[in-house]
């Protein structure tokens, strides 16, 4: 018995000591932690439960069998985020790179069947060189068999993804297809193809941060969400981020109470729309201004900033926004924009967490860019993920809703529960100066008169009383009160039901 | 009494006169440019009336359309304020030929008032020491050499139309006296259309201090003490106060009398203000009489108990003035800081912009006389004053310390602001000892306002206010539903304050809503404060003194804001701070290969091609803004690598330009 304590105790050290000193030095000497660093600061202290310490690779080719480390480079178990149940599992670069084995794969694989069964996140943290090259197609299955449970756990518990080093090749799509990803900027890559291949395949000369860091994945591709200065700060963030997410699809978001009043008025929101309707405002204002305690925990800022995404809580309780803004491209809708919300809202609609959208959208991005790069069908998947979500929908026309945008914008049409309109919202197919020149196209030669129309239209159109005499909007309602009637909208719908018909899946236009 | 008045007039100074005429009873009349379509004044007032487009000369100084507003609502009597129209005196005429009351002196004392030359005239020869000088046009540089030896170097030469520093020299010698007179009625004619130049003696260590004085239609005329405005810069006041910490009462009431009887001499009947100027041996001069409301008028009505509007409307009504001067005694002491949309940081700079958030100040003693509000706009129109913070005490000291607590509470955002600046200032020992000039600024900023220097004790509050912060917001997240069951989460104790590189262990625990948070050598701190997050101000006591914080969420940190010092922390569990001292120390990106936009704006022009390399000084582009078009240089040699704007663009603030190689 004595022998066995001993032994247990000589394996748990050598887990612990991970690759060893000198790699775990390397590894710091990067600026990033080690995995289990990181695993201290995602759980609350004290209630990690780390599984499968001893687990070590079964290959034997290329001098394997002499090297095995327990644990096999990757850290998997459960915890609690401020006393929540959370799995994760962390990728532990000092040991044989990260590089991902069979066994390793397994490890990963037995967390996420088991956070399945009883309903709670997985957080992937993500440091590999890639494969276990050693075993071949032993790896490529491992991966494969993550992929799959990715696939299958998208929309049963919330996934995400810190990408906290090399994430490359296969390896990409796991994180891809978690429901977030965030990175660390400098220590954090991904691509399907490094630097090296690229130079020999297209002659282009570019950088690991270039091709794929955490600045280039958050403001060009939008393959990630949010990007960190650092492990510590990414790690803290993501606690915050756990906090507004439903443990599983089977329950609701949880409730977070504190003090803001729900029938807080903000009377600065009055003057929020400028005279001049082709002047921006910033939209995050309105967001902040209307959710508790201005804390709003926006997903990709630097991507699509046509429109805002992320999440808040109104009474407590998490509330996904949805958000033209003004500010860029004039809030229009395009390709990005429209990719980027339709995630988020399909997102919110998987977990149960209503969705408020505030929409000033003057159209759809017109061009060559546009149309060859196929916005019909990128903004036919807003449109459906709208339409599809069976969440409780509140929508806040602040000014402009222009043609089809304003239909894709939760519109009432699209089951929105309940549809408001500032006195400044102005609901029509297009712009006055646009509408006119098209119903009267013969007095184009005109100034004098065609101005007179566009006068004509403007009061006859740009203003929310015709959809309110439809029926399309519920209220035409004061800015300064938003916040109040939005909450009393969500408690209203605190019970709804709704579903879709039976399907197998639908077919979003992807 | 009048029943309608009209305030031709914005902002604070409009809301301030309908104050009054509201607690008089008098219904009130706001006119309006389209751009102060929401602005407070037209809210406040009874009945509001658009008089033009944005532009001050098609709006606010359209003498016209004021009248005709007068008409159109039945008002009986104008109030200007102070500034467009309050000191023309063919305002007041057209006034008076409409039969509409001008709330302010008549026409006559107006115009002799308000040119240079006359007006010092005029005061030598009601008995008004004058500063030396020379006060008739000087033909040519060589009078003006002669005539500066006569009075003595160092002497100043001035435009006659002058103001705002324009056609102003200094000259310590005679080729300097020669190149004064040139470049000052050159700069003179451009400025004013008008070259005339007269020369004085050159005061050195100047104090501006200057006499309110109070006077009716039926020839009573009294003053009102003094306000030491020597506090300025660029000629802009900054501070102001009464009473001044300088005169003595001998001083202020020779300078009183003399004021009274320069009033006497042009009939003055209102509010005026004979500025003087004082040095070091309290030998006074005047400078000139602004015949009009002062900006700075809040700190004499804070002193001597007076409602100066209210006196204007009645000696305009035609009331006698009833106060002797016997009964005007000066109370306590009253310091105004003048709270200004502008980067201190970024050599004043003007910054327009919505105030997306606004908190006043409140409290005993303090007096907020402000025309905007939370959601306000200020336009590049008019003059980006945000308010008038007065801070009012039984002493200078307290009335610093109200002054200065307020400063610390004025919670703005959206664009930048002067509060830092303010709270600096009277922070200065200088300050406090009153040793007050017009070259305070110049002299105790020599390099310019850098930002506010955290002292020790600052930053040993902002620890404790930070861990009291960290432990309340850490009891919220711990109250979210869906916890396991027996093993839900504790909140914990132990912190490590993060500020820069320094790290502070601590522990924090909250019993009855105090936090008591320890340091590590034990010393134990109570802090009591009903804070929450989310909240903009943290007021608590620390013990038993008291402590107001700004705060602002920073992802995982705070940014804490006391006396215009602004402390980033983080407050983090004892292993994050641990590993954090592992992560790497990132610089920030070097901004010298980029030409930043220094604020908002239109670029105009680029001058410059990619490839084309430049030398330092060199014109790169133009940024309009404020209407000013704004030449931006090339600070050092170099190749223009890349535009990254073009023609055409609205620039943010620190926007990229264009990059070198």
């Amino acid at each position: 018995m004595q022998e066995i304590l001993r032994q247990l105790e000589q394996k748990r050290e050598a887990a612990r000591g991970g690759g060893g000193e000198r790699r775990v030095q390397a590894q710091h000497a990067k600026g990033k932690l080690t995995a289990r660093e990181r695993l201290d600061l995602l759980f609350d202290p004290g209630s990690f439960e780390e599984w499968d310490m001893f687990v070590e690779h079964r290959s034997s080719d290329f001098g394997m069998a002499e090297h095995k480390v327990p644990g096999d480079g990757v850290v998997t178990g459960y915890g609690t985020v401020n006393g929540r149940l959370v799995f994760a599992f962390s990728q532990d670069f000092t040991v044989f790179g990260g590089a991902l084995s069979e066994a390793h794969a397994e490890k990963i694989c037995k967390i996420m069947d088991q956070a399945m069964k009883v309903g709670a996140p997985v957080i992937g943290i993500n440091d590999s060189g890639g494969a276990r090259i050693q075993e071949g197609v032993a790896s490529l299955a491992g991966y494969a068999e993550v992929f799959e449970r990715n696939v299958l756990a998208s929309g049963v518990v919330p996934q995400i993804s810190l990408i906290m080093g090399p994430c490359a090749g296969g390896a990409v799509y796991s994180p891809a297809m978690t429901d977030v990803i965030f990175m660390v900027k400098d220590s954090s890559y991904m691509f399907v193809t490094g630097p090296d291949v690229v130079k020999t395949v297209t002659h282009e000369t570019v950088t690991q941060e270039e091709l794929g860091g955490a600045v280039t994945h958050t403001a060009r591709s939008g393959v990630a969400d949010l990007a960190f200065e650092n492990d510590v700060e990414a790690l803290l963030q993501l606690r915050r981020f756990i906090d507004f997410l439903p443990a599983s699809n089977r329950e609701k978001p949880p409730l977070r109470p504190n003090s803001d009043s729900p029938d807080r008025d903000e009377m600065s929101l009055d003057t929020l729309i400028p005279a001049n309707p082709n002047k921006p405002y910033d939209m995050r204002e309105l967001i902040e201004k209307v959710v508790d305690q201005g804390d709003f925990f926006e997903l990709q800022p630097s991507y699509a900033r046509n429109i805002i995404i992320g999440f808040a809580r109104m009474e407590g309780s998490t509330v996904g926004i949805v958000a033209n803004q003004p500010m860029v491209l004039a809030g229009c809708l395009d390709i990005d924009s429209s990719r980027k919300a339709a995630r988020f809202v399909r997102f919110c609609d998987c977990f149960n967490i209503p969705i408020i959208t505030f929409v000033d959208v003057p159209g759809f991005l017109p061009g060559t860019a546009q149309e060859y790069g196929g916005i019909i069908k990128h903004g036919a998947k807003l449109l459906f993920a709208f339409a599809e979500a069976t969440v409780p929908k509140v929508t806040v026309i602040t000014r402009k809703a222009y043609g089809g945008a304003y239909d894709v914008m939760s519109s009432k049409h699209l089951r929105g529960d309940v549809n408001y309109a500032w006195p400044s919202a102005e609901i029509a197919v297009m712009g006055p100066k646009g509408a006119v020149e098209i119903i009267f196209r013969s007095d184009i030669g005109d100034p004098a008169k065609l101005e007179a129309r566009t006068e004509e239209y403007r009061e006859k159109f740009a203003n929310p009383f015709v959809a309110g005499s439809r029926g399309f909007i519920d209220d035409v309602i004061m800015p300064h009160g938003t916040r109040r009637r939005i909450c009393r909208s969500l408690a209203m719908l605190r019970h709804k039901q709704l579903s879709n018909p039976w399907k197998k899946h639908a077919n979003i236009p992807l | 009494m009048f029943k309608k008045i009209l305030i031709a007039n914005r902002g604070e100074i409009a809301c301030r006169v309908i104050r009054t005429a509201r607690r008089m009873g008098i219904k009130t009349v706001a006119v309006y440019s389209d751009a102060d379509a929401d602005a407070l004044h037209r809210r406040a007032a009874d009945e509001s009336v658009r008089i033009g487009p944005p532009p001050a000369a098609e709006s606010y100084l359209r003498i016209d359309r004021i009248i005709e507003a007068c008409r159109a609502t039945g008002a009986e009597a104008v109030h200007p304020g102070y500034g467009f129209l309050s000191e023309k005196a063919e305002f007041a005429a057209a006034l008076a030929k409409a039969g509409i009351v001008f709330i302010g002196p008549d026409t006559h004392a107006i115009g002799a008032m308000g040119d240079k030359i006359e007006s010092k005239k005029l005061a030598k020869a009601a008995g008004v020491s004058t500063v030396p000088g020379y006060l008739d046009v000087i033909p040519d540089a060589e009078a003006a050499v002669r005539i500066a030896r006569e009075i003595g170097y160092p002497v100043m030469i001035k435009a006659s139309a002058g103001g705002g520093g324009k056609g102003m020299r200094i000259a310590r010698s005679d080729a300097e006296a020669r190149e004064g007179f040139r470049s000052a009625s050159n700069e003179a004619r451009s400025s004013f259309a008008d070259d005339r130049v007269f020369l004085e003696k050159y005061v050195e260590e100047p104090r501006h201090i200057e006499i309110q004085v109070l006077g009716d239609a039926h020839g009573h005329v009294i003053h009102l003490g003094e306000r030491e405005c020597s506090i300025q810069r660029r000629h802009q006041k900054v501070i102001e106060e009464a009473p001044s910490p300088f005169l003595d009462p001998g001083t202020r009431a020779a300078m009183g009398a003399q004021a009274v009887a320069l009033a006497k001499a042009v009939d003055y009947r209102s509010a005026g203000t004979v500025e003087f100027i004082v040095d070091k041996q309290r030998n006074f001069y005047f400078l000139e009489m602004n015949t009009r409301l002062q900006v700075e008028h809040p700190v004499t009505e804070l002193v001597t108990g007076l409602d100066l509007v209210e006196w204007m409307i009645r000696i305009a009504a035609g009331e006698k003035l009833t106060l002797r001067q016997s009964d005007v005694a000066l109370r306590g002491s009253a310091i105004e800081a003048r709270v200004y949309a502008e980067d201190p940081l970024r050599s004043f700079l003007p910054s327009i912009g919505r105030l997306t958030r606004y908190l006043p100040p409140e409290g005993e003693g303090v007096r907020v006389d402000t025309g905007v509000f939370e959601g306000a706009e200020i336009s590049i129109y008019y003059d980006p004053m945000i308010a008038k913070l007065v801070g009012y005490g039984a002493s200078r000291a307290e009335a610093t310390r109200r002054l200065g607590e307020a400063l610390n509470a004025y919670y703005i955002r959206g664009l930048s602001h002067n509060v830092a600046f303010l709270a600096a200032v009277l922070r200065k020992e200088r300050f406090a000892a009153g040793g007050l000039s017009t070259n305070f600024i110049a002299e105790e900023f020599p390099h310019g306002f850098t930002g506010v220097e955290i002292t020790p004790e600052a930053m040993a509050e902002a620890i404790i206010v930070a861990a009291a912060v960290q432990r309340i917001t850490a009891e919220s997240e711990a109250r979210i539903s869906g916890q396991l069951a027996g093993h839900g989460r504790l909140v914990p104790e132990d912190w490590v304050v993060c500020v820069g590189d320094a790290q502070h262990r601590v522990t924090a625990a909250r019993e009855n809503g105090t936090v008591t948070v320890t340091d590590a050598e034990g010393g134990c701190r109570l802090v009591a404060s009903r804070w929450q997050p989310g909240e903009p101000l943290f007021r608590g006591m620390i013990d038993a003194a008291s402590v107001t914080f700004q705060v602002d969420r920073d992802g995982i940190g705070f940014r804490l804001t006391r006396h215009g010092a602004t402390i980033p922390v983080k407050v983090l569990p004892p292993r994050a701070a641990e590993l954090l001292t592992q992560m790497p120390v990132k610089q920030p990106p070097d901004l010298s290969r980029f030409l930043l936009s220094p604020m908002p704006g239109l670029l105009v022009s680029i001058a410059v091609a990619e490839g084309e390399e430049v030398k330092a000084g060199e014109e790169l582009a133009v940024v309009e803004a404020m209407k000013m078009e704004n030449v931006l240089r090339a600070e050092r040699d170099g190749t223009v690598a890349k535009l990254r704007a073009k023609p055409g663009d609205s620039l943010a603030v620190d926007q990229v330009i264009l990059e070198f190689g």
